[in-house]
């Protein structure tokens, strides 16, 4: 049964820890704003999502566990906002210039 | 070599490349932002140490506020640093580099001169946990046998705000600190100005409670009331209070001014200043703590800020 878990855990973990590599790529590759900022969605959201997704089977307890999503959640909640108010900003520069 | 260790030893590189870019990059703004994510390593470094509630108080403090005071310092700056080209001279370069230098070196000769085992306290206050009922040592220590340092900590802060109101001008002492914010009403960050503050305010709560035996505590919990405080100040779905408000004012002083009134009480009931009766230690405490609370929301949030800059009329 632990071995199920373990198993579960390790595919999730680094599926997790591919889309955060993806996202820090992107971030360092992508021409300007708008485009960096949908691949570091892609770390917040999948990425962290698949983390969290992995260290379910590993929480002692079901507040534990309720712990870990909602720190996902508020991630997500915050990620978001963010990017929203990065993106309006830099278009209103864009339409500055 | 363990992955544990090969793990902290990437951290610690990071941490010190991060510290060194920091310090060498020019603009200011870029120097904040490797600032704030200097403070987030660190809070992992403490977090590798065991030392969870120093991380959670550095990714408060040293991560979150700090970074945005330094960010609003940024944007003040940043019409003066296009004009400011000269650099200092190099005799005061010379001397701030030796200076740090010096300062480094001391600073590693002392932790490295440590005798091993390091002297420390640490089974005196596990053995005496019992006293206050509480098992976190970390407020054992801040709010029982050390309390003195926490309760003149208390009166740095409210210095430190009296300092920040004293940059006011003339006409606007008394006013309402900082800039009136507006955000469009149907907004993300009036959306999230009102989403998020329930749960953080149950979050700051549940940080302070979960301090006697947890990590946690009144500073932690008052930094998350404080960032949801300003959250909503930013989205202007309410305004900075005045600061001629008593109401306010006293909320800054409830803090130190119980912990001062609970000092004296234990002098007067004949053991010594701030020993508290066995019996009544917890509930002291946490009576202290949630006054606490309070004044660090208070006055961490009025802090960030800034100076009165719109008068009340």
């Amino acid at each position: 049964m632990s071995l199920v878990r373990d198993i579960m855990t390790i595919a999730a973990v680094s599926a997790g820890a591919f889309f955060f590599l993806a996202g820090t790529v992107g971030l360092l590759r992508f021409p300007d704003t708008l485009t960096r900022l949908h691949a570091l969605t892609k770390a917040d959201n999948l990425g962290l999502g698949l983390i969290v997704v992995g260290l379910l089977p590993q929480a002692g307890s079901l507040r534990d566990g309720l712990k870990l999503v909602s720190i996902w959640l508020l991630v997500m909640l915050a990620g978001a906002t963010v990017s929203q108010l990065i993106a309006r900003n830099a278009r209103q520069d864009e339409t500055a210039k | 070599m363990s992955v544990a260790t090969a793990f902290e030893i990437v951290l610690a590189a990071v941490v010190l490349g991060l510290g060194i870019w920091t310090t060498a990059v020019r603009e200011t703004y870029s120097a904040t932002v490797g600032f704030v994510a200097y403070g987030l390593l660190v809070a992992l470094v403490w977090v590798r140490l065991d030392a969870v509630d120093v991380a959670l108080t550095e990714a408060a403090i040293g991560g979150g506020l700090g970074g945005v005071l330094l960010l609003g310092a940024a944007a003040r700056l940043r019409n003066t640093e296009l004009v400011l080209t000269e650099a200092p001279g190099k005799a005061t370069q010379v001397a701030a580099a030796v200076l740090a230098a010096l300062t480094g070196a001391a600073l590693a000769g002392a932790v490295l001169l440590l005798p091993d085992p390091a002297p420390t306290l640490a089974p005196t206050v596990v053995e005496h946990a019992w006293a206050t009922g509480m098992t976190n040592p970390v407020t054992n220590v801040l709010m029982a046998f050390r309390a003195m340092d926490t309760m003149l900590e208390k009166v740095v802060l409210l210095l430190a705000i009296v300092g920040v109101w004293s940059l006011a001008t003339d006409g606007a002492w008394g006013g309402h600190p900082g800039p009136r914010h507006r955000a469009d009403p149907h907004g993300v960050l009036v959306f999230l100005a009102r989403l998020l503050p329930p749960v953080g305010i149950v979050v700051g709560i549940y940080i302070l409670w979960t301090g006697a035996n947890h990590p946690g505590g009144a500073f932690q919990g008052g930094a998350i009331l404080a960032s949801m405080w300003l959250l909503t100040i930013m989205a202007g779905l309410t305004d900075t209070p005045p600061v001629s408000s008593r109401r306010w004012r006293l909320v800054l002083v409830a803090g130190p001014g119980l912990f001062l009134v609970v000092g004296l009480a234990g002098l007067w009931l004949g053991a010594a200043f701030l020993a508290y009766p066995p019996a009544q230690a917890k509930p002291l405490i946490l009576g202290i703590e949630v006054a606490m609370i309070l004044t660090i929301a208070v006055t961490l949030g009025l802090l960030i800020a800034g100076a009165p800059e719109r008068s009340v009329k």
